[in-house]
């Protein structure tokens, strides 16, 4: 650990808990020695490995001559399929995701096999000599031409109360709109990277850039016929993941894994970015269609909403995204009666996966742009239409049965709409948009309510290992993982704080499937929920031997021992912990142990709908102001103020990074990220030359980010905080509620076809529409 | 008798590298050779800045500063410069450079991948001439992709390391570094043999006789665009000649009437003498691919790979520019127009290059207007860039030159329209539809870009735009506002953000 004496208590007693550390890597990652898997120094005699692939989308393959790969400079072999020992499988659930492409491929960049070579430079040429023949299918690209086959990856499913229609009917007004939702790349700066290293008798040590390592160590393992416990799967840091590496990390691993396994000797397998880009998942995109009910002011009597899901080839992780757009359907609004549908269509392309908010933002963004067409319709502010809809009073029982108590919409929205100045900027932008022909301002105030737990009940589970040595110093590990979001800082905090001891004496390790077994994917925005729950357990356990020992020792209860700035207090007498540490030692007392964590009250069933799928939400506003061209669509953001609640935060310094990253991200979706895919189902925007996620200059020009005032989770959650990775990306969402606002503003009445990301071609566009 | 080693300083000491091949990257060298793994590789394309290192260049005895992309750096264009990387700026035990340090304080990485990019991003901008503002950091930065923070905390660190700079190790160091510089060869460098060879003469006349000798050789000015064809499309080129070194391909000569540049010319180089011509140009410059781009990119290079889509063509057919070809000893000039034939065919002879780039500048009566339409404002390629010039008389358009990127093979001007336009009163183009005449001389493609009905629309929009800001211009009534950001959008907020 860097830098980091205790210094002075917190409100709630606390020393460490709640300051403002820098990320446990800061000086390495400016330093240029945070030491990424491929900066790892490799072996001597370590291969390089690169993909090769078609050209078609999909069909059958009538050949495949790889004489002229084999033959070319460095190459030392090519793996097909039928170098598997075991399983050609590399999916997270279903069994649907050859590692190799046998007899057919279903989508463009399918792998069917790989060039295993001396250097990269050699492997990545050799791929290209390859002759394939495909006998080419019709592909299914879209998720429109997937429901026109019935093509799916998993059954229909829906939230229905059963009186949508009628209500809808029935209401004094009414509206039926559509919108696209475009999907969105990870864009990590760190691609896709695994480097295997064979061992003894079979092992195998995969050092992989992936949130879920026992996963890749499972799969690996499958894959080569051997046990779970002959492979070793570390992850030190990764450079940026967003759900890109939950499931998509396993397929380069299992192959450099292959090629270790073949060759005898280490193997690396880094995608090129293109490839990257072709190859893996990313977030899914949706069409959606909606009618909905509401009277004069706007409040809803029901709604029918649907999802067409672009799933992709396989089922990878659609079941639990597209589940979870169905959860957030309501975002922040009661709706008396619902019918929430969701298709998962099965296509031709990538199988889409984890991305940030796991289908979450898809159902918020349904929400709020249902909010903005309603707010039209009634004559009235889209606040007071929100306003009038949220969760309140009695009406807290969302569509999926779960009541909310820890509502805070109305106080944290009000709050930012005091702070933002939103009904003088509201008359402002109107004032502008009367006085100017071409260009015109839009405005907008959006909530975020998010569900915190995996819905999937298994997952939410951790485990932690510390180990106290004889100099006082702590060893952590658990399997959380670490991209960037400050995991391990915030899981050395609890410890340290817990301990009563400096950060700087906790040590903070690599996650390993070796030191902590079985542990579930970093995902989910639960990793500090759960690791921070785990290493807690784990310490106590450390603390209360410790305890025991210094309380013989002094003749006291060991209810009066107690562990603060580096000392241990006993009966009056102080011991440095480093010295009480070396007496257990001496005194022959454990000072490892494991700590373990299971989420309580966590009783979804998918099959009856009933039960809790999350144990609390996290909450959040957001107001955009934006200016957009009515002659080019070109749109910049003015100013954004967010608020944000995180509970009582652990370390607000990397609260409030991911605020402001999940922001932009959120904003980068909606706005100039625009994925295209061609003719032939061929991803056309697969290097940040064509594919444009948000730079410097695309930061609002006014930015104004704060943390809500919270009393604390009211859940049981390590020391009343609340996760933080995924709800701020729908914070962004204000954004394209205020660029649709602005293009609202060129016809008074009229709803905009407005569909995302809002390019300036589609800005344009949704203009002409009106 | 050429050289057939660069040197180059590295850490203050001259480091010599023999045997570099044609197409090395500054990248591998870093990464493979050297074991520095500090430098990233983000995209292996120079898109997103993970890989960016700082090249100093010796300019009177004082060393110059630029971030450049790595990844499709050519090793052999190092030679005669100093090479910094993010391990340079702090050994291991020494105290953090001020843009470490700031960087840190303000929790400005989280995955920390794009860290060093953004930290050698920082070391230019620290060691360049002004304290920034904001915008010039996120100019500085624009080339820097980061997907974790939202870029709010290194735009602080940016702003208050370089508020208050300090002395660093590379200051203290610098008449010596450039001594060193100015103590190296200077004759032709020639690494290699007659089939395979990286080459970079150092006169005209060497550059004549080499390309003479070897007209199908790659000729390389910044290799922002030959990069790529190496490190994604693969291709072998065996013969890469160089010309960045070249004294007669590097001037910058203007009169009240004109402005030649050197074929060589980085854009950064020209950046201030080509902007001054008009504000609308100046935006368009601060968005062409990014600093690390425009400092290894030239001008030259954006006209001579006949691009259909740079940015800079348009304007260049919009002003009247010419351009000299040489071969051997043999020059021509031509009027740029004459020089984009078909996509991927220019008016050029084997073994013929690009010598100079002849701007007029504006006279009066001459009014200018440019537009670049792209997804995101900073480093993205355009969907269509738009430049117009008008010579206006008593609010008669006498003539005018309509020229586009993005809407055709190859940047082109709009005959017809212009043709309907000439003499026309700006009242009677408000109240007809002479814009609809791009309809004839366009007809662009469908891409990821953009389709081919808003490229069009888009365009018929911007001669309208144009017309309408000009006319207010010369009725002096108050400005339209009629820009989200630019110079020109100044008048809507007072702020001249771009």
């Amino acid at each position: 650990m860097t830098g980091s004496k205790s210094g002075g208590k917190n409100a709630s007693g606390q020393y460490i808990i709640g300051k403002k550390y820098p990320h446990d890597s800061a000086k390495q990652h400016v330093s240029g020695r945070a030491i990424y898997i491929d900066d790892i120094r490799e072996m001597r005699g370590c291969l390089h490995v690169a993909p090769g692939y078609g050209a078609e989308t999909c069909g059958d393959i009538i050949t495949m001559d790889l004489s002229a790969v084999i033959a070319s400079k460095g190459v030392v072999c090519v793996l097909t399929a039928k170098d598997i020992p075991g399983v050609n499988d590399c999916s997270p659930v279903m069994g649907d995701d050859p590692i190799f492409a046998e007899n057919t491929i279903n989508f463009h960049g399918q792998v069917m096999f790989a060039v295993v070579a001396k250097t990269r430079d050699e492997a990545r040429r050799a791929a290209k000599y390859a002759k394939i023949e495909i006998k080419p299918r019709v592909p299914m690209i879209t998720a429109a031409d997937g429901r026109a086959k019935d093509a799916s990856v998993f059954p229909h499913y829906s939230f229905t109360s059963g009186k949508a229609d009628a209500a809808i009917e029935n209401a004094a007004l009414n509206l039926s709109e559509d919108m696209v939702m475009g999907g969105q790349e990870h864009f990590y700066l760190e691609g896709q990277i695994a480097m295997a290293i064979p061992k003894d008798e079979g092992e195998m040590l995969v050092c992989s850039s992936t949130q879920h390592p026992s996963e890749v160590q499972h799969l690996v393992a499958k894959m080569l016929k051997i046990n779970d416990a002959a492979v070793v799967c570390e992850c030190r840091r990764m450079g940026g993941a967003f759900g890109g590496k939950e499931s998509q990390a396993a397929q380069w691993a299992a192959i450099a894994a292959l090629a270790a396994h073949v060759t005898g000797r280490p193997a690396k397998m880094r995608l090129d970015r293109d490839d990257d880009m072709m190859l893996t998942g990313k977030r899914h995109d949706f069409d959606c269609q909606w009618s909905v009910g509401f009277d004069q002011k706007g409040v809803i009597a029901g709604v029918k909403v649907n999802y067409d899901s672009r799933c992709g080839v396989s089922a990878d992780l659609s079941l639990g995204v597209n589940d979870r757009s169905m959860f957030h359907t309501d975002n922040a609004y009661f709706y008396p009666e619902y019918d929430i549908g969701s298709h998962r269509v099965k296509t031709n392309t990538v199988s889409n996966t984890a991305f940030r908010g796991f289908g979450g933002p898809q159902g918020v963004l349904f929400a709020e742009r249902m909010m903005q067409g309603i707010a039209i319709k009634t004559g009235r502010d889209a606040l007071d239409v929100r306003s009038d809809n949220y969760y309140r009073d009695d009406k807290q029982t969302t569509p999926y049965g779960m009541e909310i108590t820890d509502n805070i919409i109305a106080d944290i929205m009000g709050q930012l709409e005091q702070s933002s100045d939103y009904r003088a900027r509201r008359i402002a932008v109107d004032g502008f948009n009367k006085k100017n022909k071409y260009l015109k301002k839009g405005l907008a105030l959006t909530p975020v309510k998010f569900g915190i737990s995996f819905t999937l009940k298994h997952l939410n589970q951790a485990g932690a290992l510390v180990h106290v040595y004889s100099d006082g110093s702590v060893q952590i590990n658990h399997g959380g993982t670490e991209m960037g979001q400050g995991l391990y800082l915030k899981v050395a905090q609890i410890v340290a704080e817990e301990f009563g001891i400096d950060l700087a004496q906790v040590k903070i390790t690599a996650t390993v499937t070796d030191k902590v077994p079985n542990a579930t994917p970093t995902a989910a925005s639960c990793g500090s929920d759960l690791n921070g729950k785990a290493a807690q357990a784990a310490v106590v356990k450390i603390k209360g031997r410790m305890a025991l020992l210094a309380a013989k020792m002094q003749n006291v209860d060991v209810k009066d021992v107690v562990f603060r700035d580096n000392i241990v207090v006993a009966g009056g007498r102080e011991i440095k912990f480093a010295d009480l540490a070396k007496l257990a030692f001496l005194e022959r007392v454990s000072l490892s142990a494991t700590g373990f964590y299971a989420t309580p009250n966590i009783t979804w069933n998918r099959d009856l709908k009933t039960g809790q799928p999350f144990l609390y939400f996290a909450y959040g506003a957001s107001c955009s102001e934006v200016i957009i061209d009515t002659l080019t669509g070109e749109m910049k953001v003015l100013r954004v103020d967010i608020l944000h609640d995180v509970g009582k935060s652990i370390n607000p310094a990397i609260d409030k990074g991911q605020i402001e990253g999940g922001f932009t991200q959120g904003m980068g979706w909606l706005t100039t990220e625009e994925l295209v895919y061609d003719d032939e189902g061929r991803l056309a925007t697969h290097a940040p030359s064509t594919y444009k996620i948000p730079t410097a200059f695309d930061m609002p020009e006014d930015f104004r980010v704060n943390i809500y005032r919270s009393l604390g989770n009211q859940a049981d959650v390590i020391h009343k905080s609340k996760a933080v990775g995924e709800p701020p990306v729908m914070l962004g969402i204000s954004v394209f509620c205020a660029i649709f606002d602005a293009v609202a503003s060129c016809k008074a009445g009229a709803i905009p076809k407005l569909n995302a990301p809002a390019t300036p071609e589609a800005i344009l566009k949704a203009i002409k529409s009106l | 008798m050429a050289s057939d080693r660069i040197e180059f300083i590295r850490n203050g000491k001259v480091e010599i590298l023999e045997g570099v091949k044609p197409t090395d990257t500054l990248l591998d060298y870093l990464r493979l050779k050297e074991a520095n793994y500090g430098t990233k590789e983000g995209c292996n394309e120079g898109d997103c800045g993970a890989c960016s290192v700082v090249l100093g260049r010796e300019v009177d005895g004082e060393m110059h500063y630029r971030a450049v992309n790595s990844c499709i750096y050519f090793v052999g264009m190092l030679d005669g410069q100093e090479l910094i990387s993010v391990e340079d700026l702090s050994a291991k035990g020494e105290a953090l450079h001020p843009v470490q340090a700031a960087m840190v304080k303000h929790h400005a990485s989280q995955c920390g991948f794009c860290t060093p990019g953004f930290v050698m991003a920082l070391f230019a901008l620290y060691h360049g001439e002004d304290k920034p503002s904001r915008d010039g950091v996120a100019e500085q930065l624009a080339g820097n992709l980061c997907r974790c923070t939202g870029y709010r905390p290194i735009v602080d660190a940016a702003v208050e390391v370089c508020d208050d700079r300090m002395v660093d190790k590379f200051d203290e160091r610098m008449q010596e570094t450039a001594k060193l510089i100015a103590n190296m060869p200077k004759q032709d460098l020639f690494i290699g043999n007659g089939k395979r060879f990286f080459a970079a003469p150092k006169s005209i006349i060497s550059l004549a006789k080499l390309y003479q000798r070897h007209p199908e050789a790659t000729i390389v000015a910044g290799g922002t665009d030959v990069g790529l064809w190496v490190t994604k499309r693969l291709m072998d080129l065996p013969k890469v000649i160089y010309i960045g070194n070249v004294s007669g391909l590097d001037h910058i000569l203007e009169d009240d009437l004109c402005l030649n540049l050197g074929a060589a010319v980085t854009y950064s180089d020209a950046e201030i003498q080509i902007g001054n011509i008009d504000s609308d140009i100046a935006d368009t410059l601060r968005r062409i691919g990014s600093k690390q781009v425009r400092a290894s990119g030239t001008v030259g290079g954006n006209i001579a790979n006949g691009s259909p889509i740079g940015d800079m063509p348009p304007i260049l057919l919009a002003l009247g520019a010419s351009i000299i070809l040489q071969k051997g000893n043999e020059e021509r000039m031509l009027a740029l127009g004459s020089f984009f034939i078909d996509y991927g065919k220019q008016n050029i002879e084997q073994g013929e290059f690009l010598k100079e780039i002849q701007i007029p500048k504006l006279k009066q009566n001459e009014y200018f207007r440019c537009y670049k339409i792209s997804k995101r404002f900073d480093q993205d390629i355009s969907a269509v860039m738009a430049a117009f010039q008008f010579t206006i008389i008593d609010g008669v358009i006498k003539s005018c030159r309509l020229a586009f990127g993005g809407m055709a093979a190859t940047p082109k001007r709009a005959f017809a329209t212009e043709h309907a336009l000439k003499d026309m009163t700006l009242d009677e183009f408000a109240e007809g539809q002479v814009e609809e005449m791009l309809d004839q001389d366009f007809s662009p493609l469908s891409d990821m870009r953009a389709s081919a009905e808003y490229r069009m629309l888009v365009s018929k929009n911007l001669l309208t735009k144009a017309l309408t800001e000009i006319s207010d211009e010369i009725d002096n009534i108050g400005v339209t506002s009629t820009r989200v950001v630019g110079n020109r959008a100044a008048n809507w907020t007072g702020s001249s953000r771009l």
